[in-house]
């Protein structure tokens, strides 16, 4: 029985599989440290497109047929999408499935829509009331930067804090259990973020505000389970960075759990930050689904992660809160990924 | 999580764990990208000047006009950020720098259309030097009438 546990979890009594998952990613990410476990990657970043959102769109749209394909399914067998980018109004989501025919909810979360869309999907699908939902994120460097900072021929100075928004996406097949599909890793618990503001009003330093978040979400995630941080083998959060990462660990050590041993980023795995100049890190929607996809997931499938704590972290800002002068609140969303043998 | 640290004292934290560009070598960087853009400048003022026999004023005309054609080249093919990553604010503050803001979102905003593309967006980054140069030249222009009036001048 599904169980609604402590102040922001739900533990799932038939845990809902990821039965299918897929990544698609740009030039960049495809020259970086995980470059082998990405399904697709292309050269072009316009995906073939005129426009960036275009492209953004044609790589949603790849990924979720693919997604849908690689659990051996149809569009018709899917009941519902849950998803999300960056983009102003959700554009690039919107024209990337809106000829997929499939019940659609738009999601904004930031760079954590990824954790929100897989939550949702979990919990649509272990409540019975859909046997296939897809959960799917995205983001593309070109239109973050365009709509965010400046036209990319711009010359200006990033700072060292700033992360780079990564071109990706992550779409997933969540299902009900079956024979079939017990051996793909499963969604057994989700905490649920609360939005939370320690005043940072630099957005160039989106790991400092969204580490409390991490930090506050994870913190959740122990109480309501009533385990430590070595219950899982990782706990990957979704874009902090390398300031962020400090952050998150010294916050949480404050409060008693020492994460340092299992902890790791996205954003710090998709790039090599030396190498290629990505300074604090990668970022976006798309940093901790095409990682999650790709990566992680292959890990828990082949049993190398017994159960790992997936955290993707987003920063609650606009070009207009901004200017106007606003902090930049984060958010961040716990999912309880485990392998199928758990 | 129980709350633990003040908003006062997170900022001051994080300040201290976030890492700053070296300024003392920005500066030597500026001062060597300014100081070659500046000298390009210089060259093709004197060569006009002492080969072609320019009036001093038509030469620097020109070699504006030289050098905004140089970055906009420059930023057509995606270079001109790579020289102002490296060269900081020596590669923005010369009139190559107003040249760049103004070529970058044209390039970006082409998609959107020749009037709310190009037109709309295209000093989205110049405007506010475009407003404020001009108020403060209006301003200076103000000043020296009221000194012509007292007879300073």
């Amino acid at each position: 029985m599904n169980e609604s546990i402590g102040k922001q979890s739900i533990r799932f009594g038939t845990p809902p599989v990821i039965s299918g998952a897929s990544s698609t990613v740009g030039p960049k990410e495809s020259d970086g440290p995980l470059s082998a476990y990405f399904d697709e990657k292309v050269e072009d970043a316009t995906f073939g497109q005129d426009s960036w959102e275009k492209g953004e769109s044609e790589m949603v749209r790849r990924t979720v047929l693919h997604a849908i394909q690689k659990a051996n399914r149809k569009q018709n067998d899917v009941k519902y999408i849950y998803g999300g980018d960056l983009n102003g109004q959700l554009i690039g989501t919107t024209f990337g499935i809106k000829d997929l025919n499939i019940p659609v909810f738009g999601l904004y979360g930031a760079c954590s829509t990824c954790g929100e869309a897989l939550s949702l999907a979990a919990m649509t699908v272990a409540a019975g009331y859909a046997e296939h939902v897809i959960a799917v994120a995205s983001s593309h460097y070109g239109s973050a930067e365009k709509q965010f900072r400046f036209p990319l021929e711009y010359g200006n100075q990033r700072p060292l804090s700033a992360t780079w928004t990564v071109t990706g996406c992550g779409a997933f097949l969540i299902s009900n259990p079956t024979p079939e599909n017990s051996n793909k890793p499963h969604i057994s618990a989700v905490t649920t973020g609360k939005i939370v503001d320690y005043g940072i009003k630099d957005s160039f330093n989106m790991g400092a505000s969204m580490a409390p978040a991490a930090a506050d979400a994870i913190f959740q995630n122990f109480a309501d389970l009533d385990v430590r941080p070595e219950y899982y083998d990782k706990i990957i959060t979704g874009d902090l960075g390398k300031i962020g990462q400090e952050i998150l660990i010294k916050l949480l050590y404050q409060q008693g759990y020492d994460i340092s041993s299992q902890h790791t980023d996205c954003g710090l795995m998709i790039y090599d930050n030396e190498a290629q100049d990505t300074h604090s890190g990668g970022s976006g929607c798309g940093c901790s689904a095409a990682t999650l996809a790709g990566y992680i997931l292959k890990q828990v499938e082949d049993g190398i992660w017994k159960r790992v704590l997936f955290v993707p972290t987003g920063a609650l800002l606009s070009t207009v809160s901004f200017n106007e002068g606003q902090t930049i609140p984060g958010i961040a969303h716990c999912v309880v990924i485990e392998n199928g043998e758990l | 999580m129980d709350k633990k640290m003040s908003n006062e004292s997170y900022n001051e934290y994080v300040t201290n764990v976030t890492p700053k560009h070296n300024l003392t070598m920005n500066c030597l960087h500026a001062f060597i990208t300014g100081g070659i853009i500046c000298t390009i400048g210089e060259a093709i003022t004197q060569l006009m000047i002492q080969v072609f026999s320019f009036s001093k004023d038509d030469a620097a005309s020109y070699t504006s006009m030289f050098l905004v054609l140089l970055s906009v080249i420059l930023t057509g093919f995606n270079l001109y950020k790579k020289i102002a990553k490296w060269g900081g604010a020596g590669a923005l503050v010369p009139i190559t720098g107003f040249a760049n803001s103004v070529a970058a979102p044209t390039i970006e905003y082409q998609k959107e259309g020749e009037v709310f593309g190009k037109g709309v967006k295209v000093f989205t980054i110049a405007g506010p030097v475009i407003l404020f140069g001009i108020f403060t030249s209006w301003i200076v222009g103000l000043i020296y009438y009221i000194l012509t009036l007292t007879g300073i001048f």
